[in-house]
């Protein structure tokens, strides 16, 4: 089973890549979706640039999101921050719950068109699993650790440096990874407020009624999508392995 | 020497530990016993302040334990716990090294010390110094939480229900460890549990606890022979405590230099000068012998002791 899958997942990451680089390939695939005579193969731009440009912003987005997410976990597991909890919840919930397209709207009088409301959209919308699953990996450290590096005599940086955080990684890693897959996803509205990324191809399928551009753009992007959940996944069983923690 | 004078711990109305005085002599080790709710974890847990006291003071070598940050306090002090809590993502010799590394030990003299710890308990850090506290017996978790407490050199050393997870056979092998870490290091321990025949194994002096209160500081056996409270008499139990009273006592300490007058041929008992007495007279009684020899680790016999004479160490006064 795990050589079929790791053959599966080949065969994915050579069709993307073969797609990204030289799309006419596919254009007998897509050519029965357009009967009227339009192009079979997205040709209003270059689909490995707007692919890079995507991965840009979902990766720089979950890297603010996972910043932003991981230091308040932190700070609302420790017992001054413990009553900050609650609130915290609610914002970060907000932001998984407001729509994107939503925050797109809001934010576009404020910062203008382009990669910025899309950031922050993305930005808002990856907080929550990363958030959650660092304070449940923070408080899932078990007490006698805990209680052996006070007794030791580590000041409270030392503990959450050199215990706290490598036990709860493999958690907040998943939770990173569950922020990138979302978002590689809904990355694609930042194209209606002029962000580059693959929402371009679908917004163009969607104008000119062409049904196979909608169709490779939302296929380049799923497969970015479980690609990326499964790189992560790969990362996050190299740091359990050599941190031995299961 | 930790002096521990009128401490004190109170968490809103409920006193839990209260004006608690006793004084550990300098490589000593004292047993903490009591039972569960009694404060005796409380009252470790205040002499390295991970609970920092109401009221009362407590001195390490005459310093005021009060009187430095905690975190470098506990630095200086060995702690070992229930469970022995190593770190699951560190390597055993990683483990070992915690405090060292964080009094910033170069790196040479914390590999040669983890080494010589290791090797103290009998884990080959050929075999065990890279494994991972997964991969080790309940055991040998153990010795490595022993090996961390030491690993710094403390003169002191706490530990909480030490070997409280360990099935019989490996915990009397534990108890061995520690008193031969006492002999070796000279350290100073103190122990919380709540058996009391490892109280009785272990202690130079037992501090019996109950409701927050210390009711008798003694030697083992004066908690056998003059209980100063009925609570030391209930723990320390009614129907064996003759017997009790001979495992304190050392074939050798008792053992007369002279045969006995009518030696037995044939059957005499030997056994090792640091045989408990009652472990001798077990040996008689199984053996049918009258006498035993007592013999040093060369098999030289230092004197005899009879079943009388046993007996005569089994009565209160």
């Amino acid at each position: 089973m795990a050589r079929v899958g790791a053959a599966l997942k080949f065969a994915a990451l050579a069709a993307l890549a073969t797609f990204l680089v030289v799309p006419q390939r596919f254009a007998s695939l897509f050519a029965p979706l357009n009967p009227s005579g339009a192009p079979p193969i997205y040709d209003q731009g270059n689909l490995l640039a707007l692919a890079l440009a995507h991965l840009g912003i979902v990766c720089l987005a979950a890297v603010a999101s996972a910043v932003v997410a991981v230091t308040l976990g932190i700070l609302v597991t420790r017992d001054r921050g413990a009553r900050f909890l609650p609130l915290s919840r609610t914002l970060v919930g907000f932001g998984q719950t407001f729509p994107p397209v939503a925050v797109l709207a809001l934010a576009v009088p404020l910062v203008g068109f382009g990669e910025k409301p899309t950031l922050i959209a993305l930005f808002a919308y990856g907080l929550l699993p990363v958030f959650e699953n660092t304070v449940a990996g923070l408080k899932a450290v078990p007490a006698e650790p805990l209680d052996a590096a006070r007794g030791m005599g580590m000041s409270a940086s030392e503990r959450l440096r050199s215990v706290e955080l490598p036990l709860a990684l493999p958690m907040i890693l998943e939770g990173v990874r569950l922020s990138v897959v979302i978002n590689v996803g809904t990355a694609t509205i930042g194209s209606t407020v002029a962000a580059k990324g693959l929402g371009e191809v679908i917004i163009a399928g969607l104008l000119s009624n062409n049904d196979a551009f909608v169709l490779q753009g939302g296929l380049a992007t799923g497969l970015i999508a479980v690609l990326l959940y499964e790189a992560i996944g790969v990362l996050e069983r190299r740091v359990c392995r050599t941190s031995r923690i299961a | 020497m930790i002096e521990i004078e009128r401490l004190t711990k109170a968490y809103g109305g409920t006193t839990v530990v209260d004006e608690v005085s006793f004084t550990v002599e300098r490589g000593s080790i004292t047993v903490v016993v009591g039972t569960s709710g009694s404060g005796k974890s409380t009252l470790l847990r205040m002499i390295n302040r991970l609970v920092e006291p109401s009221a009362g003071r407590v001195r390490i070598d005459g310093r005021d334990t009060a009187k430095e940050p905690a975190h470098l306090l506990r630095r200086r002090i060995g702690y070992v716990i229930q469970g022995n809590g190593l770190f699951p993502h560190r390597t055993v010799a990683q483990n070992v090294a915690t405090v060292p590394r964080l009094l910033g030990w170069d790196e040479t003299r914390i590999a040669v010390r983890v080494r010589e710890l290791l090797e103290l308990l009998q884990l080959d850090p050929r075999d065990y110094a890279d494994k991972f506290p997964h991969q080790l017996s309940g055991g040998q978790q153990q010795r490595v939480g022993v090996a961390r407490a030491l690993a710094a050199e403390p003169a002191v050393v706490l530990m909480d229900e030490p070997f409280g997870a360990l099935d019989p056979i490996i915990r009397a092998k534990a108890q061995q460890d520690l008193l031969e870490v006492r002999r070796r290091y000279g350290t100073t321990v103190v122990v919380v549990t709540h058996d009391m025949d490892e109280a009785f194994r272990l202690g130079d002096r037992v501090a019996v606890m109950s409701r927050g209160r210390v009711l008798q500081y003694d030697r083992p056996a004066a908690l056998l022979t003059r209980p100063a409270d009925p609570f030391v008499t209930q723990l320390t139990g009614v129907a064996d405590r003759a017997l009790r009273l001979l495992s304190l006592r050392r074939a050798a300490e008792v053992a007369t230099a002279s045969s006995p007058s009518d030696p037995p041929i044939g059957n005499t008992a030997r056994v090792r000068e640091d045989a408990s007495l009652r472990d001798v007279l077990s040996e008689l009684l199984w053996s049918g012998s009258p006498a035993a020899a007592v013999v040093d680790a060369e098999g030289r016999t230092l004197g005899w002791l009879t079943v009388a004479a046993i007996l005569a160490q089994a009565r209160a006064s």
